[in-house]
């Protein structure tokens, strides 16, 4: 042992030591003692707060999307539905070179860049252990020969799902609408949440306005998940709520009858029961395949639609605004007799053109009538009449008027996109255009030229009013019957449910129309029975060709305006400059059960063109749907 | 001198076993709290690593090696302990300059040397060594010692502790800095020096600060508070907190630890094994480990007060405490007390390193106690 340099007192180390070593072991109690203290605010003090954190770090919650409520037709005819198909999927954990495997796939599925672009876009931002879909709707031949070859294709899946599907095709179109990937303007108006799991959203017609109705409500998986995201069991799974089907007032017969009366004509049909509304048929020529747009349509597909001349993605019946032309003469005729301006017999004597006093410009009539009456000039369509007796109403009279049955404003149909027309008045002209109204204008409005724009659906329910004697309607295509199958478990959570939607869709957005002499109602419906089946009626042919009494009016909707002094010769100018034809009907005219509205754009006159497709869509309905043999009306 | 030969004091008899293990120089009580310890250790190893056995077999083996270590520690007379450490000190540190020159890299750091048998890692050595050497030091002379030999003393520790801080091991560095500071301590360091040492250290701090560049600070402000950073250095303690405050009172329950078995704690199995054990055994599992801790060391500590001469009280004594700091530094980082070093849970971490040298200290305890001269000098 080495030397020691002092004296060493041992006890008095030992003592040292002693008290040094009792003060280490106090303090390492001290420590553990705030380490059971941490411990205890961890594990009792903020347990709840980490249990929660635990469980959101293990517990994913996932959505189960709901399917799709089916649409059927008045009979029950199903008008979209929804078809088992499948899905190629790569999941991009599993996933080595997507290059490679994409590069792999090629034999056996066909794909093209842009699907390779979408799927490279959803790569990013797929969640862990996600598929991202490569080719939707594959053959079955793909799915054969894929299924075969599956162990080549680690992280490869065929995922089987329900996609919507037009059974018949671009009928109907215009009122059925379509579905289309989700993306994120549906996700700005939508609840995200109620959207999580759900890959199509109604973008357009029925599927857009009862998408509430149609969507259902996703159903909730609880799953447990690893840190990376792999889902390793189900916790518990709680069922989506379907889609309530939906049942529409739209008669499948009549709307394909009323597509193929229209021909390759461009235009529109809107047929309506008066009685209460109804979307009978709601067409608009051209059409197109909703079943296009329901995966995706092609970059070069949807061009060639857009740019198509004739549009026909644009929905005429509801957004198409055309000057009404003659067929507002019976409710400016109401009107005089309303004011008292005409008197049923006073006649005066059309010479086929109209001058305002002092002045020399000649307001043209199709021919020289003659000696007419009101209802004469209801029947023969006669200008100058109208000419004068909008002179004597005068613009805001008329224009007030014409608002009572609807026109110039939206009807309310339950369709998106409808557009209000305009019914103008000096007012509207001092406020839109800074400028004052002119004399002459007044003149023009008095047979539906000028600036007046109405469209088909609001002419058919014009059309409904005068049949209905002034009880205004709702055009609305979802049935009556669908009430009972919209939601009714959900009564209290009112208002965005079907029941909200149907009591909406009733409601007239104007009020009924009680004239002082009840029977001027006649007086005008007579003549409007008179086109049909006057000796002079203008569409005098189609009373001939119909077993059923027609109310009907022609109309021409000015495209191209002719100079002073010139004649109009369909023949010679190019088609698209051709007047637009117009009609609006009903019939039987003593109970009417059908209300229709025909446009055909360019179609020359609304006698030759128009008439005849509201005709033929009058008999068909009637026949096919008999008034009962006592002639009572049958509810409505 | 003359030892004992085991009979520690005049003390006979018991069961043949503990007979066995007074034989064998081995404290019966402490080698009992070890294996307590080692046993909630490879419970909650079993979990961490997946209700597999592979961890647990290798683990089972270690343990077994470090025991046989602990056993042939226990044999080695203190005396000849003293004698050995002014050269294992010396020696130890030529393996650091060694590494520090010629070292294996190995996660970011030059810890080994490649001895072409195996791998050596001589900062692990330095844990017994330097309180070894301060032991010997320091009870050479009368004690308290005098301000000359606390300077040297410091001298020694941190020559060791500065070239492991810079392989860079911090956590060894700390546990290597605080076996010598607890060798200081142990032998009567003045409190007036204690505190000075500590007020002179916090005073250089600011002036530190304001001496380093800006990443650096945000290193440091990262590491005191790695919340701050929840995908990187924050990630662990946030998961690990999460799990043990998920346990609760009781703990989720064995292999049920959610947080472990969906694999959200990183290093499960090695540095933040506690996370595991308080997720699924609670805060009545993890008081009743503390307890066994305290068991462990305060028999040390005991152990160490009995001993007969300087040397052995401030051997046993400071590796005693540097257990015990194991114990603090680990638990503490994973329950977000203390900022994350890598340091092992003594005992039941996964890793063979700690673990032999853990138990080779325990046998120098041992030995330290079983080596009593019949006559006090």
């Amino acid at each position: 042992m080495a030397g020691s340099d002092r004296l060493r007192d041992y006890e008095r180390e030992t003592g040292l030591y002693r008290r040094r070593a009792a003060a280490a072991g106090l303090g390492a109690l001290l420590v553990v003692l705030v380490l059971i203290g941490r411990l205890f605010q961890l594990q009792y003090l903020d347990h709840q707060h980490y249990a929660t954190l635990s469980n959101d770090n293990r517990v994913r919650i996932e959505a189960i999307s709901p399917t799709r409520g089916l649409i059927h037709d008045r009979d029950g005819r199903v008008l979209a539905e929804n078809l088992p198909s499948f899905t190629l999927e790569l999941v991009p954990e599993r996933v080595e070179d997507l290059d490679a495997t994409l590069e792999r796939l090629r034999p056996f599925v066909d794909f093209d860049s842009a699907d390779v672009e979408r799927l490279q876009r959803a790569w990013r931002r797929a969640r862990p252990f996600e598929g991202v879909p490569l080719r939707f709707q594959l053959s079955r031949d793909a799915v054969a020969r894929l299924s075969v070859n599956r162990h080549r294709f680690p992280g490869v899946d065929i995922v089987a799902s329900l996609t919507r599907h037009y059974p018949w095709g671009r009928t109907g179109v215009h009122a059925l609408g379509y579905v289309g990937r989700l993306d994120q303007r549906d996700l700005e108006r939508l609840d995200p949440r109620a959207y999580r799991a759900t890959s199509h959203v109604g973008k357009n017609g029925i599927e857009y306005a009862y998408e509430d109705v149609l969507h259902g409500d996703p159903g909730v998986r609880r799953v447990e998940v690893n840190v990376d995201g792999r889902v390793l069991r189900v916790l518990d799974e709680e069922a989506p709520v379907p889609g309530k089907d939906i049942q529409l007032t739209l008669d499948l017969g009549l709307q394909r009858y009323a597509e193929r009366l229209l021909g390759p004509e461009d235009g529109a049909v809107v047929a309506l029961d008066p009685r209460d509304g109804a979307v009978l048929a709601l067409a608009s020529a051209p059409g197109f395949d909703p079943n296009l747009f329901v995966n995706g349509i092609g970059r070069e597909t949807y061009a060639a639609l857009r740019d198509s001349p004739s549009r026909p993605l644009y929905n005429r019946a509801i957004r198409g605004q055309y000057p009404p032309g003659s067929t507002i003469k019976p409710i400016i005729a109401l009107n005089g007799l309303e004011r008292k301006s005409r008197e049923r017999d006073e006649t005066i004597h059309c010479r086929g053109y109209y001058t305002l006093e002092g002045r020399s410009h000649r307001y043209r009539d199709w021919k020289a009538h003659g000696e007419v009456n009101l209802g004469e000039a209801i029947s023969q369509s006669c200008d100058v009449m109208f000419y004068d007796l909008a002179m004597d109403l005068g613009m805001t009279e008329m224009a007030g008027f014409l608002r009572k049955f609807g026109l110039g404003q939206q009807t309310g149909i339950d369709l998106p996109g409808e557009r209000g027309g305009l019914i103008p008045d000096p007012e509207w002209k001092r406020r839109a255009r800074g400028e004052p109204w002119y004399s002459g204008e007044t003149v023009i409005h008095g047979i539906g030229q000028g600036y007046m724009q109405t469209t088909p659906v609001q002419l058919a329910t014009a059309a409904a009013q005068i049949a209905n004697r002034g009880r205004p309607v709702r055009p609305h295509l979802l049935a009556e019957s669908a009430q009972a199958d919209v939601r009714t478990d959900t009564a209290e959570e009112v208002p965005q449910n079907g029941d909200a939607v149907v009591a909406r869709a009733r409601e007239p957005v104007v009020e009924p129309v009680d004239l002082a002499v009840e029977t001027d109602w006649d007086y005008v419906i007579d003549a409007m029975v008179d086109v049909t089946e006057g000796e002079q009626g203008t569409a005098r042919a189609i009373g001939w060709n119909s077993p059923n009494t027609i109310a009907g009016k022609t109309g021409t909707a000015q495209v191209f305006s002719i100079a002073q002094g010139e004649e109009y010769d369909s023949e010679a100018i190019a088609k698209q400059l051709r007047d637009h034809a117009l009609f609006i009907a009903f019939a039987p005219a003593e109970a009417p059960r059908i209300a229709v509205a025909v446009i055909v754009e360019n179609g020359g006159s609304g006698s030759g063109t128009a008439a005849p497709v509201a005709q033929q869509l009058i008999d068909r309905w009637l026949e096919e749907h008999p008034p009962p043999a006592d002639g009572k009306n049958d509810g409505g | 001198m003359v030892d004992n030969d085991g009979l520690l004091g005049g003390r006979t008899g018991g069961a043949p076993l503990t007979r066995l293990l007074l034989v064998l120089r081995v404290d019966p009580p402490l080698l009992l709290g070890i294996l307590a310890i080692a046993v909630v250790g490879m419970v909650v190893l079993y979990s961490a690593g997946g209700a597999s056995t592979d961890l647990l077999v290798q683990q089972g083996v270690r343990l077994g090696i470090g025991l046989f270590v602990m056993l042939v520690a226990a044999q080695i007379p203190p005396r000849n302990l003293r004698l050995w450490s002014p050269w294992l000190f010396a020696g130890g540190v030529g393996l650091l300059v060694w590494v520090l020159v010629a070292g294996e890299m190995g996660g970011g750091a030059r810890r080994w040397i490649d001895l072409g048998v195996a791998n050596v890692q001589p900062s692990e050595g330095m844990k017994i060594a330097v309180p070894m050497m301060v032991a010997w030091y320091l009870g050479d002379r009368a004690l308290p010692p005098s301000f000359a030999r606390v300077v040297v003393t410091g001298a020694l520790i941190a020559v060791p502790v500065a070239m492991v801080a810079y392989q860079p091991d911090l956590g060894t560095a700390l546990l290597i800095a605080s076996a010598g500071a607890f060798g200081l301590f142990l032998a009567g360091l003045r409190w007036r020096l204690m505190v000075g040492v500590l007020l002179a250290g916090a005073a250089l701090i600011p002036v530190g600060w304001h001496m380093m560049y800006d990443y650096q600070r945000r290193r440091v402000l990262t590491f005191l508070d790695p919340e701050s950073d929840p995908l990187g250095a924050g990630y662990h303690i946030i998961q690990s907190k999460i799990a043990v405050g998920s346990g609760g009172l009781y703990g989720k329950g064995w292999l049920n630890g959610t947080q472990s078995r969906l694999d959200f704690l990183p290093e499960r199995s090695t540095d933040f094994i506690f996370a595991v054990f308080g997720e699924e055994f609670g805060f009545f599992g993890g008081a009743l480990l503390l307890f066994l801790y305290l068991c462990v060391i305060g028999r040390a500590l005991y152990i160490s007060a009995e001993a007969q001469d300087s040397f052995g009280r401030l051997l046993a004594g400071s590796l005693a405490l540097t257990f015990f700091v194991y114990v603090v530094v680990n638990i503490g980082m994973v329950i977000g007390l203390l900022p994350v070093v890598g340091v092992p849970l003594p005992l039941v971490s996964y890793g063979g390193t700690s673990m032999v040298t853990l138990l080779c200290a325990f046998g120098i305890i041992m030995s330290i106690h079983s080596h009593k001269r019949l006559l006090a000098p």
